[in-house]
């Protein structure tokens, strides 16, 4: 299988891996596939006062489409307000990094894990 | 000087030993007669040599030069020996055994059978990757007709009992079928101990060429088979079409030096596989695939818990190696056979298997370990399961999002 | 070399390999140093990815030789195994009904198709003429029958009589079968066009072309459905497992092209020699076979009377001229040519044929020997038969 060099690059020199303290302010986590499915993608964002996502690492177990994935959507992630963040689209994932047909679904979990983590920040800060 | 990517896919195809090149390139430049021209000397000459390679495959494994039949392959010889006994047969009983664990072109002919109305078993395997003696006799009918087992297997390594196997179908009467592809020069074969009716071999696993095999049929008892290549009635009918010369001259060449250096070489191997086994057991949450010691020392398969397979294989390209059986790694399924062994698809997916063989080295195995080493411990960084499980989760109990 | 080394005029039971064949064929029999490779091409890994690209390389090569799309290319061990896997594959997923093959087809067509029968089909032979040629008579009987698997070979390899392939394709196919021609000996001896043809499948073979043993092809239509001769592994769109003969298959790619950019010039070449060969022959009183027909330019196929044919191959062999009394695969059958007592000739006719068949390193000077010891054998032969008298 012929991977883009983006591609190689981001698994390769994976950005932003890791894992914030958990007691930090701001965090959430988004935590989506399963290791049956070969997949699983943890992403973190610390968002600040004002709603912009301020920092995002992530760690991910599966494919190197997947890790790739998941470290674009860290990058692409930073700077922008929680729900700019909801508007990345897996299509757009899967075009930088020019995705083979078989590994769309690595870019449509990327999304999922914006989608969770975003998800796990409003349902901590709606009390 | 270490080569890249270093070769440890053994079990998937060797390289040719530079001695078997020279025997076989008379045969491609003035020696080049048809061996079933009977009117002239370039033909004599070619079914001389052909007969000799015979001689020469015969002594390896304990047979008589009379029972070996030259195929294109051990798949061909496998379709051979089982549709035909099967075929031959059909009117003594219509139930075929096999196992889970067995090569494809064991698999896929017993699935032809019973396309056909043939019935068929597939034994499962003990964890260890072996058969189990009394589950074997358990799965035996009175119309029991075939039995087909392989002697290591191809991806993890493991020697099957085939001797105890071998007893139980000649008291029953049963044609006993044992694929040996991966066997020749690393295990000893004695067929005139074994009581074993058919076998399959090939040159290409064994510093030979590619596209030539045998089938030994045994003559006493004799075992009859139908032909499933017609035409010409080379190979006393039961395979039709003109011998390749150079490569079945090859492939005789590559078993003599088998016989004559496999005790030696398979010390220098295993002294190999052993380092190569600790030093790969030193990393955590390691499990080795099949049986460790019935099994032949050119092979290692190991699984690395909490990385996923496909990126494991990205990160170790430095290395040539195989994560399942050449024939299926085109396909995304994890291994049957790591399957049948009762391995979950996450472990199957994150195996390896490092096959070695007569020109690898010490210099190879110690980077392959360092390489290992490092990248398994990236991964790892980068794996959200590695860190569940170093805070103490245990990942059994984790609900999944539904992906 | 090891014995002295005959005049070889038996090109086509076997051809020696082409220079530039070899040289391609050994780095992947590790013949070539450090220039060597191997590789099974079914793993992932640099080593196999090579392998599969030499594969595809080879397969375009074979493909544009025949003017066929390269998808359908399916290599096989040889011409024997295709010709099996288009009989037995092809009527393995058809309701059994009526196989017809000429009556001059090598025994890896005929005997394939009467194993079809114990699976209730019905085998019918197309008889041919004096000449060796489809009889029109019979043919137009066999499509009216309405056939559901036709197979003629395109050059025989006997007598290298020709069919008119393109209309019996097109009648045949028009009476609703699928329509096999056994393209072996012609590869590489005359222009051999896929499409043009019009067949549904075609067998194919390395070593008749300067290529190596052990690899053929099964050029086929992808309508028509094929169950696999030999399973398990998929390779070869899962209708030929096992793990591809790299080396093989590579020299074959190579033997088609070299064979297809010399064809024109050796056809011309070769026709000339023949023809010195056949008139020689007919004067010392020679029965040509299959004269009055279009013939392949390389071969020439006799009977003298009154003289036996394994005594006058014996007798051209000490003398150091290599050539064949029957097709090299049914040599070990004292049995007259199948070819010939199809085409009426008499089995005491049959029994005295002789094969010379002439190739890429046949020489004008090996023909004139050939000639001269010829006649002089003959005359020994007929003086020896005079005085037994």
């Amino acid at each position: 299988m012929a991977y883009s060099e983006k591609l190689l690059d981001h698994y390769e020199n994976p950005r932003n891996v890791g894992s914030f303290g958990k007691e930090e302010d701001g965090i959430a986590t988004g935590m989506v596939g399963a290791p049956a499915c070969g997949d699983v993608m943890k992403l973190q964002i610390k968002v600040g006062k004002d709603g912009v996502i301020e920092d995002a690492k992530f760690k991910t177990y599966g494919c190197g489409s997947a890790i790739a994935s998941s470290s674009l959507v860290t990058e692409w992630v930073k700077g922008k307000t929680i729900d700019q963040a909801l508007e990345i689209k897996n299509t757009a994932i899967a075009e930088e990094l020019a995705l083979p047909p078989v590994k769309i679904h690595c870019s449509i979990l990327a999304e999922d894990a914006i989608k969770a983590a975003v998800a796990d920040y409003k349902k901590k800060h709606q009390d | 000087m270490l080569k890249f990517p270093i070769y440890l896919d053994y079990s998937a195809t060797t390289p040719v030993d530079p001695r078997v090149a020279a025997a076989m390139i008379p045969w491609l430049t003035e020696k080049f007669g048809n061996p079933a021209s009977r009117s002239h000397a370039y033909g004599w000459e070619a079914e001389q040599a052909v007969e000799s390679a015979r001689e020469q495959v015969a002594a390896l494994v304990g047979a008589d030069a009379k029972e070996i039949i030259w195929t294109s392959g051990a798949t061909e010889s496998n379709n051979l020996a089982i549709k035909g006994a099967a075929h031959f047969y059909k009117s003594k009983g219509k139930h075929v055994i096999t196992v889970k664990t067995e090569h494809k072109a064991v698999i896929d002919p017993v699935r032809e059978l019973e396309r056909e109305g043939f019935d068929a078993t597939y034994l499962d395997v003990q964890e260890n990757g072996l058969i189990d003696l009394e589950v074997f006799k358990a799965a035996l009918r009175p119309d029991t007709i075939v039995v087909s087992v392989m002697l290591v297997n191809n991806e993890i390594g493991v020697i099957q009992p085939i001797e105890q196997l071998g007893e139980i179908c000649r008291e029953k009467g049963i044609v006993f079928h044992v694929d040996a592809a991966q066997a020749t020069g690393k295990v000893d074969i004695d067929l005139s101990k074994l009581q074993v009716d058919l076998m399959s071999f090939c040159a290409h696993k064994t510093y030979g060429p590619k596209g030539v095999g045998a089938l030994y049929v045994r003559r006493k008892p004799r075992v009859r088979l139908e032909a499933q290549m017609h035409g010409g009635g080379h190979e006393r009918g039961l395979r039709s079409g003109t011998l390749p010369t150079h490569q079945i001259v090859g492939m005789g060449e590559s078993f003599r030096i088998a016989r004559e250096e496999m005790a030696e070489e398979n010390v220098r191997i295993r002294r190999l596989r052993d380092r190569l086994l600790s030093g790969l057991t030193d990393i955590e949450a390691t499990y080795i695939n099949g049986d460790v010691e019935r099994r032949v020392p050119h092979n290692l398969n190991i699984s690395f818990a909490y990385v996923e397979g496909e990126s494991l294989i990205m990160a170790v390209k430095d290395i040539a190696v195989s994560s399942g059986s050449a024939c299926t790694s085109a396909s995304l399924e994890p291994s049957y056979v790591l399957r049948a062994l009762g391995r979950n698809d996450e472990l199957a997916h994150s195996s390896i298997r490092f096959s070695i063989g007569r020109f690898t080295t010490e210099e190879e195995i110690d980077y392959t370990i360092d390489l290992l080493h490092k990248k398994i411990g990236k991964l790892r960084e980068l794996s959200p399961l590695w860190e569940m499980v170093q805070e103490g989760v245990d990942l059994d109990t984790v609900q999944w999002a539904a992906h | 070399m090891d014995f002295f080394a005959p005049v070889y005029l038996d090109w086509n039971a076997t051809a020696p390999l082409d220079e530039a064949v070899r040289e391609a064929m050994l780095p992947w029999l590790g013949a070539a140093g450090e220039a060597s490779r191997f590789g099974n091409a079914s793993s992932r890994h640099e080593y196999g990815r090579g392998a599969r690209a030499a594969i595809d390389e080879a397969r375009g090569r074979v493909a544009a030789a025949v003017n066929a799309h390269p998808t359908e290319v399916i290599f096989t061990s040889g011409g024997s195994e295709a010709n099996n896997l288009f009989v037995k594959g092809a009527a393995a997923l058809m309701k059994p009904g009526l196989i017809a093959v000429s009556g001059i087809e090598h025994p890896c067509v005929r005997e394939p198709a009467q194993q079809l029968r114990r699976g209730g089909w019905m085998l019918r032979e197309i008889a041919v003429d004096a000449q060796g040629r489809i009889d029109a008579t019979d043919w137009a009987e066999v499509c009216v029958a309405r056939p559901a698997l036709l197979s003629v070979m395109l050059a025989n390899n006997e007598t290298g009589v020709l069919q008119d392939i393109t209309r019996l394709a097109r009648e045949g196919r028009a009476a609703g079968a699928w329509f096999h021609t056994d393209a072996v000996q012609a590869l590489g001896k005359i222009e051999l066009d896929f499409r043009a043809l019009g067949v549904n499948a075609m067998t194919l073979s390395a070593h008749k072309l300067g290529g190596p043993l052990g690899a053929g092809a099964l050029v086929v239509d992808k309508r028509v459905e094929l169950a696999p001769l030999i399973a398990g592994g998929g390779q070869e769109r899962n209708l030929r497992s096992g793990t591809e003969n790299v080396a093989a298959i590579v020299g074959f790619g190579v033997a088609c092209e070299r064979a297809t950019a010399r064809r024109e010039a050796e056809a011309t070449r070769l026709a000339a020699l023949r023809d010195r060969i056949e008139t020689a022959l007919a004067a010392k009183g020679a029965l040509i076979f299959s004269a009055q027909a279009p013939r392949l330019p390389n071969t020439l196929f006799f009977a003298v009377e009154r003289i036996d044919g394994e005594t006058l191959v014996g007798k051209l062999d000490r003398a150091g001229f290599a050539c064949a009394s029957g097709s090299a695969c049914s040599s070990a059958n004292p049995e007259p040519s199948h070819t010939l007592l199809a085409m009426g000739v008499a089995p005491e006719v049959a029994r005295g044929a002789l094969r010379v068949s002439l190739g890429r390193t046949t020489t004008e000077d090996e023909v004139t020997r050939f000639i001269e010891t010829f006649e002089r054998i003959v005359n020994e032969l007929k003086q020896l038969a005079s005085i037994s008298v």
